[in-house]
């Protein structure tokens, strides 16, 4: 009769372990979701992200595009090689450059900088690029990734410290976004490198 | 009683396992389930176990640590003895482990084995493929060498595509900012740790249902799976006209599973390890990474698709694959089982089949890459400078200095981005060309800004000598006849 609603003693103890370990799990799960997540956590806010500096500016010769090599900021005992990076710095003239992450705007692969047609390839997928990061040809859909950059004290200097890829704020803030990239194949280079500084001035690209 | 039988019997009082394992051993299966057909699944299994052993052997030496995970890889290939078989058997293992699994997946379509009501067993199997096909990327990634290093970036890339949750989702897959020694960490712990354990416990379930559902029957064609009367069906066969697994259908597992392990080791041998490559060191970019054998298809595609198209069939095609595999025993849990009678399923196989088979013939000699050294090193076929003017050969060298050559071919040698130029000037006429070289279009550069005046009159009259002898350049008919009534023109 009622003795199927009846909680027995043992039952009840039984409940209570039940709950009692429910109660651990989820004190648990706090510590352990936030261990899992340290590496989004940690770099909120862009904290991963600092100024390094590629080198003096005499390195770099108006007009052309060279390999560079910065150390990321952020660095673990085990990371190696790894932290080491490169990047194509192209000093345009003066102080104004221009700094393209080495990864394909595409699928990450390195680019190789060509400069009697002045173009980058990839090795990957065969996308292309003209000498100001736009897109030239092949799959990506849009420009190099570039790097915010200052000239201080004649040195050049980049913000850098996470993979550039096509969905990284950092990526979609600087570079050539489709807008000034080669969407158009009869618009003349001139007109999409100006296309491309009027973007970058209206986001506030440092060039000091 | 022999000493060993009283041993045996002292375990066996205590374990109480000798029962099951006879009743499971013995159970009766469908005769004629004793088949060549039927040893894939088994097969799978045995590779399986050849991983767990060289994988174990392996991690006495390899150190999962961006500083030192290379240097460890090449004291195992140079310095440990027999390292390098080992390693070889792992990697060769892999690749066979993959497509055996697939192998497995096919004929149990065919067969119809998914149906009511192994229903379950089919996708746990699903899930079995997909960490098999993670246990695969993972291990490659361990092979911790330049392809491993880009290879990440190009799964970092894919994975950032995610709309809002990319950028979090790169962070935690890298482990970090950036590919480094969080990465390679975290990979090891996926590759040793999660999916094995996964595996291990996905695979005692798959061959728990597979005892307890019995094996699927040899699908005759017009033996219809009902839900109501199937099981009773099943019985009857099993009783009627079944044998005991073992010995009568084991016998070929064993002789297949012997045959395959053989097979890897005679692989290793003769092939030996995979890798490692040059060192995963960011700042050598003169690298052009390719994915191991089973993603290759997947690069091809990449190359392929529209680039409107990719981000939607990078994001959405793996969804929707997973998706219709672990419905398909919903959508079609009765009916015929018998490949004779299933069109659309044979059809859909040779499909998918050939479609995987191009991709992956055709990503092993990438046709749409440049050739980054063609320019430099391929020689200008003699037949195309043999009487050519002074202004045509110096047209040859802008073709070789400007690194048209990296994308087009002359001779067979040169890249295959675009189109061969050996026959360029039957195509395309003078203004044509002009046009094409300074503005580009049809997916190449446009090279207006890069080319004097100078150097395209020479480039444009060394491409128009480019034709097969014998066949006229193509010319335009309407400027001949506009250049002799303005009698400039014989």
């Amino acid at each position: 009769m009622s003795d199927e609603n009846k909680i027995s003693r043992r039952g009840l103890f039984m409940k209570l372990g039940v709950l009692l370990n429910g109660l651990v799990a989820t004190a648990l799960t706090i510590p352990i979701v936030g261990f899992l997540l340290s590496s989004i956590t940690r770099g909120r806010a862009n904290a991963y992200l600092s100024w390094v500096p590629l080198g003096p500016i005499k390195d770099f010769p108006e007009g052309e595009t060279r390999l560079a090599t910065f150390t990321n900021p952020y660095v673990t005992p085990t990371d190696g090689k790894t932290v080491d990076t490169a990047c194509w710095v192209r000093r345009v003239e003066g102080a104004q450059f221009q700094v393209f992450a080495i990864n394909c705007a595409h699928l990450g692969c390195p680019v190789r900088w060509f400069p009697q047609s002045g173009l980058f390839m990839c090795p990957c997928h065969g996308g292309a690029y003209y000498r100001d990061g736009s897109r030239a040809s092949g799959p990506p859909e849009r420009g190099l990734f570039e790097y915010p950059y200052r000239v201080h004290d004649g040195m050049v200097t980049i913000q850098a410290g996470e993979l550039p890829t096509p969905g990284s704020p950092t990526a979609s803030l600087f570079g050539n976004k489709p807008p000034c990239g080669a969407r158009n194949e009869f618009v003349s280079i001139e007109s999409k490198l100006s296309a491309c500084s009027k973007t970058n001035a209206l986001l506030g690209k440092t060039n000091t | 009683m022999s000493v060993i039988g009283q041993i045996g019997q002292w375990f066996d009082k205590r374990l109480q396992l000798a029962a099951p394992i006879r009743d499971a051993a013995e159970h009766p299966v469908p005769r004629n389930t004793a088949s060549w057909f039927y040893v894939f699944g088994s097969a799978a299994l045995t590779v399986f176990l050849l991983q767990l052993v060289t994988g174990i052997l392996l991690a006495l030496v390899y150190v999962p640590s961006a500083s030192e995970a290379w240097s460890s890889l090449q004291a195992l290939n140079h310095d440990v003895t027999l390292g390098w078989f080992i390693r070889a058997m792992h990697g060769w293992g892999s690749n066979f482990m993959v497509a055996i699994v697939l192998i497995h997946m096919v004929q149990v379509f065919l067969f119809g084995a998914y149906k009511f009501p192994r229903e379950l067993t089919w996708i746990v199997g699903v899930f079995l493929l997909l960490m098999t096909l993670g246990m695969a990327f993972s291990g490659q990634v361990l092979r911790f060498d330049q392809d491993a290093y880009w290879g990440l970036g190009i799964g970092a890339s894919i994975a950032s595509r995610v709309p809002i949750a990319g950028p979090i989702i790169v962070k935690l897959m890298l482990g970090g900012p950036i590919i480094a020694g969080a990465t390679l960490s975290r990979f090891f712990a996926l590759h040793v740790f999660v999916i094995p354990g996964m595996l291990i416990s996905f695979v005692c379930l798959h061959l728990l249902m597979v005892l307890k559902l019995g094996i699927n029957e040899w699908p005759m064609p017009g033996r219809i799976v009902k839900r109501a009367t199937y099981e009773k069906e099943y019985h009857q066969l099993t009783t009627k006209d079944g044998v005991p697994f073992v010995p009568y259908a084991v016998w070929k597992d064993l002789f297949f599973a012997a045959f395959i392990l053989l097979a890897v080791a005679v692989c290793a041998l003769y092939f030996g390890p995979f890798g490692p490559t040059g060192r995963p060191d960011p700042t050598i970019i003169q690298t052009a990474p390719k994915p191991d054998y089973f993603f290759l298809w997947l690069y091809g595609l990449l190359s392929y698709l529209p680039p409107s198209m990719e981000t939607p069939a990078l994001l959405i095609g793996p969804v929707v694959v997973i998706a219709f595999l672990v419905l398909l025993p919903f959508l079609s849990g009765e009916g015929e089982k018998s490949w004779r009678r299933r069109p659309i399923a044979v059809l859909t196989v040779l499909l998918i089949a050939i479609t995987l088979g191009t991709l992956t013939h055709l990503a092993g000699y990438t046709p749409w890459s440049p050739h980054m050294n063609a320019w430099s090193s391929d020689p200008v076929p003699e037949r195309f400078l043999h009487g050519a003017t002074a202004l045509q050969r110096q047209g040859a060298l802008v073709f070789q200095a400007k690194q048209c050559r990296n994308c087009h071919s002359l001779g067979e040698l040169g890249g295959q981005r675009g189109p061969t130029l050996d026959n360029v000037a039957v195509r395309l006429t003078q203004d044509q060309l002009i046009r094409q070289v300074i503005q580009g279009g049809g997916n190449m550069p446009a090279y207006g800004k890069n080319l004097s005046p100078a150097e395209t009159t020479a480039l444009v009259a060394f491409l128009e000598i480019l034709h097969p002898a014998g066949q006229a350049p193509a010319r335009d008919a309407a400027r001949d006849i506009v250049l002799r009534e303005s009698g400039t023109h014989p």
